[in-house]
């Protein structure tokens, strides 16, 4: 075991070569929505127990049943109203179980990337081999199910292994060369996108994500009152509204159709997005355009900086 | 290091779920519902009338609400005690004044304990459903089937026996179900049960004993999650409620009758710093064009006769 995972450099926030996102917005907000399949009955992994109750584990099941049952729709219809295109983190057995959902999506010309294959496999214990098979199989049901190269990774369950970024990056190569496997959502150390060391030197960006913006940590983990997590999600907003006037800010709210689609909740996230989409210089988009923007035109120049100001590491 | 092959198999990577308890079906395409009189909104209130032990044995797990202190835990036995001696009498005040028609979930051993509240129960002619046999009693997975049979009968038949009610409906103890629940309680003449929490809809649920009507009742609006598991303020429970209202009022000009289900328990908001915000909240959802207050039974009848 490693005492930091090495994917990247310190890079300092202040003084950053300035990012330009298209058409001189100051943040790249995107929604990215994920749409996931846990199984009532799934095999034991040693290191983590998939629920807290035996067999049948009915509430914590059903409940997220209930988003794709009830939410996603919901959910769907407040983002058209505010011309957000989802980026959805997929559990991809989706794509077998509840392909209506996906031809929705599709239909809208959503992002549908990686989220492993079920919320209930998690990649701790996986061999090398295991967990490259596991990622071809997602990233090849989104190709075939979609038709899109898939560009994101989100480990399934936010399980991961030393060398998950490593083998998202080469399945994507080897399926789509740089068409696919270029950007990664599962880690939270930034405001702004940063490249990622690989062992392929792969071109490779992290997105920034929010875990403090993600609905599921707002409202399970923090027990967030519904209109407080509407005013966290502006206020985050607006901080990052007035910073990227410097250089282009990235903010991300993850959503889980089990959470912000209860008729409780969708209030607070429906005037929160009608605040934020009110802003002019807001380049409402999805991740993969926000990685392939900056890998094509910031990544250099990233990269450059990193060096001068880290030592040359 | 590897896993067993079998970690990455999918044997229920098909269409619909994975498993036979019902059919996949998205709440936006199903026909439209039509409540009496042109209503948009079912309001179900359902009053969870609770007995915890002193002696649990918190078998496999000690229940929401039950003792966490070293027996004899007097400080939460009596705490919930208070809602049926107390809180109860606020409840039933407030409903008389906004005309809220509630249902009643009764642990079997509390109407036992109390006929005066059984009886006040019945005489408002209100419907009473059965809450198991008290919060201690659980059903869960590994729980002996013979074992379960026997605690379901004697929930269901001596409930029947006590309020001269039929006792159509059932909500399990923390809402937790062994695998062979849904039979059980569809071999003992239960027609609705309301422990999945997977849609703000009734659908049909299949067991090997005849079908059952899974009735949705939110958990995640429930007073206890809110106040007691989430800590939020009183005022937000009122406001949750209040969107909540709304949201599905819209939702319902468009996609047909929706329900609101409010789980409530007078140990929770019958105290005297919050029984106000019930109060307004009944306010609040009466004062709103098309709301129709239903006992369960009743919203169950209206849905099913459209849907057969």
């Amino acid at each position: 075991m490693k005492a930091e995972p090495g994917f990247y450099d310190y890079w300092p926030y202040e003084n950053r070569p300035k990012i330009e996102w298209p058409n001189g917005a100051r943040v790249a907000f995107w929604v990215a929505p994920n749409i996931e399949f846990y199984e009532l009955d799934p095999p034991a992994n040693p290191h983590r127990q998939a629920w807290p109750q035996p067999y049948p584990a009915l509430p914590g099941y059903s409940i997220r049943d209930y988003g794709n049952r009830v939410g996603h729709v919901r959910q769907m219809e407040v983002l058209d109203r505010y011309g957000v295109r989802g980026s959805i983190s997929l559990s991809t057995a989706l794509c077998d179980h509840h392909p209506e959902i996906i031809a929705m999506c599709a239909e809208r010309d959503w992002e549908f990337f990686s989220h492993g294959i079920y919320n209930t496999r998690y990649t701790y214990g996986m061999s090398e081999q295991q967990e490259r098979d596991m990622i071809r199989d997602s990233m090849e049901s989104i190709q075939r199910h979609s038709g899109q190269h898939c560009a994101g990774y989100l480990a399934p369950a936010l399980s991961h292994s030393e060398l998950t970024l490593d083998l998202f990056a080469e399945v994507g190569s080897e399926l789509a060369g740089d068409e696919a496997g270029f950007y990664t959502c599962d880690l939270f150390h930034d405001d702004q996108p940063t490249p990622i060391h690989l062992r392929s030197g792969k071109k490779f960006a992290s997105i920034p994500y929010s875990l403090e913006m993600n609905d599921t940590i707002a409202y399970v983990v923090n027990k967030i009152e519904p209109r407080r997590y509407g005013q966290i999600l502006r206020d985050n907003f607006d901080r990052l509204y007035q910073e990227g006037a410097r250089s282009g800010t990235v903010m991300c709210i993850p959503t889980h159709n089990y959470q912000v689609s209860c008729p409780h909740r969708l209030r607070a996230f429906e005037e929160a997005l009608e605040y934020i989409t009110g802003h002019s210089d807001v380049w409402v988009t999805t991740g993969a355009e926000i990685a392939r923007h900056f890998i094509d035109n910031c990544y250099q120049q990233s990269l450059a900086d990193i060096n001068a100001r880290s030592g040359g590491h | 290091m590897a896993l067993d092959k079998e970690y990455l198999e999918y044997p229920n990577r098909s269409y619909g779920m994975d498993h036979s308890r019902y059919d996949w079906s998205m709440l936006s395409e199903r026909p439209k519902i039509n409540w009496p009189g042109a209503a948009k909104l079912a309001l179900w209130v359902n009053v969870g009338l609770q007995f915890f032990p002193l002696n649990q044995q918190g078998n496999p797990f000690v229940v929401p609400g039950g003792m966490t202190m070293p027996y004899p835990d007097l400080r939460h036995f009596t705490l919930r005690d208070y809602g049926n001696r107390v809180g109860i009498y606020r409840f039933l005040q407030a409903f008389d004044r906004y005309n809220i028609k509630a249902t009643f979930a009764f642990n079997t051993e509390l109407a036992e304990r109390v006929p005066y509240l059984l009886q006040r129960i019945n005489e408002r002619g209100d419907e009473i459903l059965c809450h198991g046999w008290n919060m201690d009693s659980l059903h869960y997975g590994g729980l002996d089937r013979e074992e379960e049979a026997e605690l379901v009968e004697r929930s269901l038949s001596r409930l029947r026996e006590l309020s001269g009610q039929d006792v159509r409906g059932w909500i399990s103890p923390a809402r937790n179900e062994s695998e062979h629940t849904p039979e059980l309680l569809a071999g003992n003449g239960v027609r609705y049960f309301c422990d999945w929490v997977n849609d703000d809809m009734p659908y049909r649920f299949h067991t090997d004993s005849g079908e059952l009507i899974a009735m949705p009742l939110s958990n995640e609006l429930e007073d206890r999650f809110v106040l007691m598991n989430n800590l939020h303020s009183e005022q937000s429970w009122l406001e949750q409620v209040c969107d909540a209202c709304d949201c599905l009022l819209g939702e319902a000009e468009q996609q047909g009758g929706r329900i609101l289900g409010l789980n409530i328990h007078p140990w929770m908001l019958g105290q005297p710093h919050r029984i106000g915000k019930l109060e307004q909240a009944l306010e609040y959802i009466g004062s709103r064009e098309g709301v129709w207050s239903a006992g369960a039974s009743e919203i169950v009848q209206a849905w099913q006769a459209q849907v057969n």
